[in-house]
Order: structure tokens, then sequence, then C-alpha cells
């Protein structure tokens, strides 16, 4: 991560990492969580699932902080992150 | 006022109060209504009592919400009843449709007056009696009471509320003007001597319960809201799950469900008084404040020497029409009188089945039919040599009670 | 999926407990706002402190109310309009129930709206979360009292002719003593918001505006719901604590959200029993048993 200037307690504190998972049968294809992640860990994926919706796609894991906006936001239940403790 | 539920002991009283009491003797504790000539009082005395009994009386904007108040309140807990008339009695339909099709205990009172639309508001009907039986939309049963006394308004209410609980049905008590106004004695017993029914409750823990799968008389244990179970009611055709099913099985199995419950539990429901009816050659089949004249007119032919006989319809829904059929196949002639142009006596003719004469007794509201006009067509039928062609069934309207009084 | 390792397990989603996953997928459009309510709706329940066993949804009909039946709690899905009142009555007899009225603009506003300025005026202790998609959508997208003047239905094929109501003016003027809105993009606040209305005592009212793809914004050239969310995003300004007639929903200049009222009144069940004055005996203590206890009142 970049940053501005250093923290002094940068060894201390460790910003949140997260795992997203997608529920793909449940997706709609909406684009919403796509769109406001503040972080761009998603893209829309050329694949599709058993409805013909296109569903979201992880592009950079490891830059998504477990932040919850596309599970608040996602219409369908379809999608969420939990907490991960790999490291960057 | 007495603190207490039971006003044990005689009183004299006017039949809504009496209805009001015999609420609250079922254990009623949430009131929510409008309010409408007749049925004012009703309202006006649960105002007054409810608090004392730590129940709820509310008065709300309209009968549209009235009833689905009465519907929520059924829901949580409570026993609830509303009372109106004929228009309100409209308004109330879509609602009335869906405590049957949620299968939520309640008890609705329509004192009916004259009608159509406004109509006579302080003068009698009896005009909305296949409304109770097919006033709201789609096809279902129900239970309809008709009380002829203030006696009868607190001993019907009581029923009223057993009937609902025990068969998770709104139920409704068509009353009329006159036996709600009336003012007569009313025998209160005391409270031991009440018998009340309960609601059945589930007997399954809440992970396996199935809030429309019947037991073997049709009837479903019910969960009420905030037990845990975490219903879902909906007025969408519904599986027993509960959850909406847009598909034709559905909606037979529910349908079926409902009707079933009242259909195959028709004799514990369907109850009447008769008098003289074992060797009776003309019977009188009345509900309401026209079977206390009936009642007066039977006495009296009985003493001029004709076999007359009378059924007092205290269950006017489901129609008790095995015994109609039977007593039609050994009578000269069934007479109806009836304070309407003739809507009960539509039911009386499909069941007598053309086995015997069946005469309509007439009046179109505003003033109670006189024991003399039924009387008369007593003797008509008895002294009648119509025979009758063909074995076709024979409506004749024997008299229309006319303004003028004898 | 993508991320499975075989021996991993992996956990459901969180909001799975509140959820009838089993009727997953839900009617609603692709992108319809509603489905982001009710994720906040179910996000503020949890967050709201209440026991699920002891709080129940009501709503009408129309798309919005369809979310009782994909709520696991105690739900009641009943007739057009008469949400409130079947509330009222269920409040009433159940006090310690958290009542959640959920249902569409033109449920809760046009056919119910007798109930609604009546149940504020009173004070019943329910919160009303209205979803305003703008029409009706259910039926396919006629004009509701929420259409803008001018707006495209199917029942108004020249343009609405007639103007909206300002839903948080109504319920504010008939005594809600909370009233916000917000739109589906404002997913947290929404979420914060109904948690404050539902921890509150009386009438709390949350005015929603969502897209909707499908009916409104297809016929008025609103694109699609994402779009629509990007037109929320720009146009939206959020105002907290001004009078509500000053806040109405124009879409020629701006959107204006934000917390209006947050006031205290008396509720129904205080005035019945302070003018019965005999203590209303049997009915369990309503003085809050089941809120938090930063939030009592009274």
């Amino acid at each position: 991560m970049k940053y501005w200037r250093k923290p002094l307690d940068l060894e201390n504190i460790k910003a949140s990492r997260g795992k997203v998972i997608i529920i793909e049968d449940r997706c709609k294809g909406c684009g919403f969580c796509v769109e406001y992640c503040p972080r761009n860990v998603l893209c829309m994926s050329p694949a599709f699932n058993l409805k013909g919706y296109h569903t979201p796609a992880v592009t950079d894991e490891s830059k998504c902080v477990n932040c919850h906006f596309c599970e608040a936001l996602c219409p369908e239940f379809a999608i969420y992150s939990i907490e991960t403790t790999e490291t960057t | 006022m007495a603190n207490k539920a039971v006003l044990t002991g005689m009183h004299f009283m006017n039949g809504d109060y009496a209805c009001c009491e015999g609420a609250l003797a079922a254990g009623c504790r949430f009131f929510a209504g409008y309010p409408i000539t007749p049925a004012t009082e009703v309202a006006e005395r649960m105002s007054r009592r409810l608090p004392e009994l730590g129940g709820i009386y509310i008065q709300m904007e309209d009968e549209l919400g009235s009833m689905a108040a009465v519907l929520g309140a059924s829901w949580g807990g409570v026993k609830s009843m509303t009372s109106t008339s004929g228009p309100g009695f409209s308004l109330m339909m879509e609602n009335i449709g869906l405590g049957i099709c949620t299968e939520t205990p309640c008890v609705v009172c329509n004192v009916q007056r004259a009608g159509p639309s406004t109509g006579l508001p302080t003068l009698v009907g009896q005009g909305d009696m296949m409304q109770a039986r097919w006033g709201s939309h789609g096809h279902y049963e129900i239970i309809a009471l008709a009380p002829s006394s203030p006696q009868e308004m607190f001993d019907f209410t009581i029923r009223a509320f057993n009937l609902s609980e025990k068969y998770r049905i709104p139920v409704i008590i068509m009353a009329d003007e006159v036996v709600g106004h009336m003012t007569e004695r009313v025998m209160i017993p005391p409270e031991k001597e009440i018998k009340l029914i309960e609601r059945r409750k589930p007997k399954v823990p809440p992970g396996n319960y199935l809030p429309y799968h019947p037991d073997r008389d049709w009837v479903t244990p019910m969960a009420n809201c905030g037990d845990g179970y975490r219903i879902h009611i909906t007025g969408l055709t519904h599986d027993e799950r509960g959850y909406p099913g847009m598909d034709e099985e559905t909606q037979a199995q529910m349908v079926n469900r409902l009707i079933q419950k009242i259909v195959s539990n028709a004799d514990d429901i369907i109850r009447t008084e008769n008098i003289y009816l074992d060797d009776a050659e003309v019977v009188v089949v009345a509900y309401g404040i026209s079977a206390r004249s009936a009642k007066q007119a039977v006495r009296e032919a009985r003493a001029n020497g004709l076999r007359a006989g009378l059924i007092k319809l205290e269950t006017v829904w489901p129609f008790p029409e095995d015994m109609i059929r039977d007593v039609a196949a050994r009578v000269r002639a069934l007479i109806m009188p009836e304070i309407n142009a003739g809507q009960m006596v539509l039911e009386l003719q499909r069941c007598a089945g053309g086995a015997c004469p069946v005469h309509l007794v007439s009046h179109l509201g505003g003033s109670i039919i006189h024991p003399r006009t039924i009387l008369d067509a007593i003797e008509n039928a008895a002294t009648s040599k119509v025979r009758l062609k063909n074995k076709k069934t024979h409506v004749k309207r024997v008299s229309r009670q006319s303004a003028r009084r004898r | 999926m993508k991320n499975n390792k075989a021996k991993k397990i992996i956990p459901p989603h969180p909001m799975e407990a509140l959820l009838r996953s089993e009727r997953l997928p839900h009617i609603w459009c692709a992108g319809c706002g509603i489905g982001t309510v009710f994720s906040s709706v179910i996000a503020a329940v949890q967050k709201s402190g209440f026991d699920p066993d002891k709080t129940a949804v009501v709503s009408g009909i129309g798309c919005t109310a369809r979310m009782a039946g994909y709520i696991r709690l105690d739900s009641f899905h009943t007739t057009h309009g008469r949400a409130i009142a079947f509330a009222t009555g269920l409040k009433l007899a159940r006090p310690e129930i958290k009542v959640l009225v959920i249902s569409g603009d033109g449920d809760l506003l046009a056919i119910g709206g007798n109930h609604f300025i009546h149940a504020a005026r009173r004070n019943i202790d329910i919160t009303v979360i209205c979803v305003n998609n703008l029409n009706y959508g259910m039926t396919g997208g006629q004009m509701a009292p929420s259409t803008p003047f001018g707006a495209k239905t199917t029942s108004s094929v020249s343009g609405c002719p007639e103007e909206p109501f300002n839903f948080c003016y109504l319920a504010s003027a008939c005594g809600s003593v909370y009233v916000a809105r917000w739109t589906t993009l404002h997913t947290r606040r929404i979420t914060n918001s109904i948690t404050e209305a539902m921890q509150k005592r009386g009438f709390t009212f949350v005015e929603i505006l969502t897209p909707c793809p499908t009916s409104f914004g297809r016929r008025n050239r609103m694109g699609t719901a994402l779009e629509t969310l990007k037109f929320y995003h720009e146009r939206s300004v959020i105002r907290n604590d001004i009078d509500p007639k000053d806040a109405p929903v124009d879409f020629s200049s701006n959107i204006v959200v934000g917390k209006f009222v947050d006031t205290e009144r008396p509720t129904f069940m205080d005035n019945y029993q302070f003018v019965c004055k005999n203590d209303i005996g049997v009915w369990p203590d309503f003085n809050g048993t089941a809120m938090p206890e930063s939030q009592t009142t009274r």
C-alpha cells in the first residue's frame, strides 16, 4: 500500500484483508458490485451462470479489504466477503 | 361497572350489549370497529368494558382497517372481533376473504339493516344473508349464526368464538336491527358454566411445523406470531409451508382444505331449534327476528288445530341441507318468512328438491313480519289443494306484508 | 465456484439465517433496488439487537411486499393497502413484538393512505419502510402517487398529469416521530436509519428510492439499474435535520435525502393507558422490555 506518510503504528495495525465468495447461480448480472467496489477488486466475467447472466469475477483478491460493500449492495445475496488472514 | 368479564346474573339488556358481554365472557380482548347504526352500541360498550379487563378497544378509520386490525390481533394470539352493518360489511369483504384464506379465527357481527346501499339505517332488514355466504371473491365456506333475541346474542357470540377458534375461520353473527336494539331479559351464567374452546397449538418444534398441514379433521394447529415458529402467512394461494404456489395443484389443495374443513364438520357446526316438528304437516323455516314471528304463528296454528312446525335456524351457514331434505320428503309444504325478497328461500328450494312446495313470506325491510301474515301462509298451505305437476319445485310468494297493518 | 478448495468449508452468506433461501432466487428483476433494501433490512434487524423470534414483518401487495415471503421472520403478506392496519392490530395484541411494515409506495400511500395517516397520528409503535420505485411495478408500471409530473407510465402514456406526494412531508405532518429518506445506493445509511427507527418508540418512517429498470426506468429513459444508481450518486444531496417540506424528490434538480425528523411523542398505548387510568393489567409491560437499555425514552 502507498502511504502519504508512514503511520507510527504501522507495525502494530494490519489492514484487514478479505476474500470474496460469489454464489454464481444467484447472480442476475446487475453489475452493482463491480461498479461500487472501492478497491476495484471485481470485474464482469465473460462466463455466465445457469440462467444466462454474466457473473462478476475477482481480478485481484489481494486488494480486497473486507469492507462488505459488495455484500451490502448485492440485491441477490450472491456475493459476500469473509475475513482472511492471508497477508499481501 | 363491575370489573369482571362475566357479569353473572339476570339482566335487562339490549341485544348489542348482550353481544358485547358474550364476547367478553368468551375471552375477547381486542375490538377494532367503526361506528355504524345499528351496531354502534357493541363498539360503545366494548370501549367502556375492555380497558377494565386489560383489553384494547381501537376505533379504526374505516371498516377495512377494522377488519385488518382484527386479523392482526388474532395472529398476535388474542381473540378479537368487530361489529358492523350492511355498508360496513361490504367494505370488510376483502379482509374477511383474507381471514378465510389464512385461516384466522375471529368474529364479525353484522347487525343487518334494510338495504341496499345506505337504505334504512335504523330499521330492520335481513338482506345480507347471501352476502355472508358469497360476499368475498373466490370460492370458500363460511360459518354464520343467526340470533333471534338478546339472550341468543349473548349465547351465540360465545358459540361464535368457540367455532372460530375450533375451525380457524372468521365466524359471522347475522343479527338484525330489531334483535340488536331490543331490550330483553338476558341470563348470564356463572363463569365456570361457560365452556370455551381455544385454538389448537402445534405439538412439534419450530423446524418441523407446517402452518397449513391439517389434522384429520381438516383443522391445522395454529402458531401465533412471536411463538418462535417464524411462520409466513399470505393471502396468495399457498402450500402447506405457507409459501405461495402459483399452480393448479396448490390451488386445488388449498381450496379443498378450506371447503372440507367446514363441510366435513357440518354436523358439529349446524344447530337448529325444532318446535312441533315430529308430526308437522306444514313446516316454517325461519331465522333471526323472523323466527320470533314464526314461533308465534306456529303456536297459533297449533291452537287452531293445524299441524304446523318450526325449524329455527341457529346456524344459517352451512345450511342444514340433510335435515331439510328429510323434512321436505314428509311434509305438505315449507314456508320461509324473510325480511328480503327471497334469499335463504333459494337454499330451501334447492334442498327441498321438488319434494314439496316452498312458499316465501317476504317483507322488503323496514319492519318485522307480523305473525298473522305467517299464520295466513300456514293456513293456505295446510288447506291447499294444489297438486304439483311433474314434481317440479313450486315457489309461490304467498303474501307480502303491506304497509297497512291489520 | 472458483475459490473452492476441496477440503475448505465455505462459510454461508452472513444473512443466511434470516433468509428463506429455499425460495431464492427471488422474483425481483435484475438490478431491482428492492433486493438491496432487503439486504439492508436484514442487516438492520441483526444490528438492532431485537430477538428475531419477536420481530414480525407485515406487508401488503406489490413487488416490495413480496419481501415478507423471503425473510425468515414471522411474516404476513396481507391485502393491498391494509398492511398498516393489520400491523396495528398485531402490535396492540402483542406489544412485545417489534413490527416492521415493509411495502411499496402505492400500497402504503395510495390505497393504504388512510391507514398511514391515522397510524402516524395515533403514533402506533411500528416502523414503516416504504420502497419508492415511482410506479406500480408488479402490475406492469402504472402511475402512482409518487410518479413525477410528466413521467411516462403505462397508464399515463402522454405523461403523468398529477403532481406527486412528498412522502416525508406527509409523514412528518401526520405526526411521525422519525422520518428519513435514502436511495438504494446509501445501503449503510438505510441500515442505520432502520436500526434507529426500530429502536425508537412510535411511528417511524423510512422512504427509500429505488431503481425500477423494467417498468419505470425503461419508459423514462433512465437506463439500466446501474445507470439509475449513478444518477442517484450524482444528484442526491444529504441534508439532515431539515424541514421535510424543503426536501422534495425533484429529478430535474436534486434528490434531497437524509434523516429529517427525529422527535419524541407519547405512543398510542401511552395515551390509552393515561386516559383509561386503570392499569391495563394483563398485557405484558410495554415500556420497552424488548428495547436496548440505552434507548428507553419514557
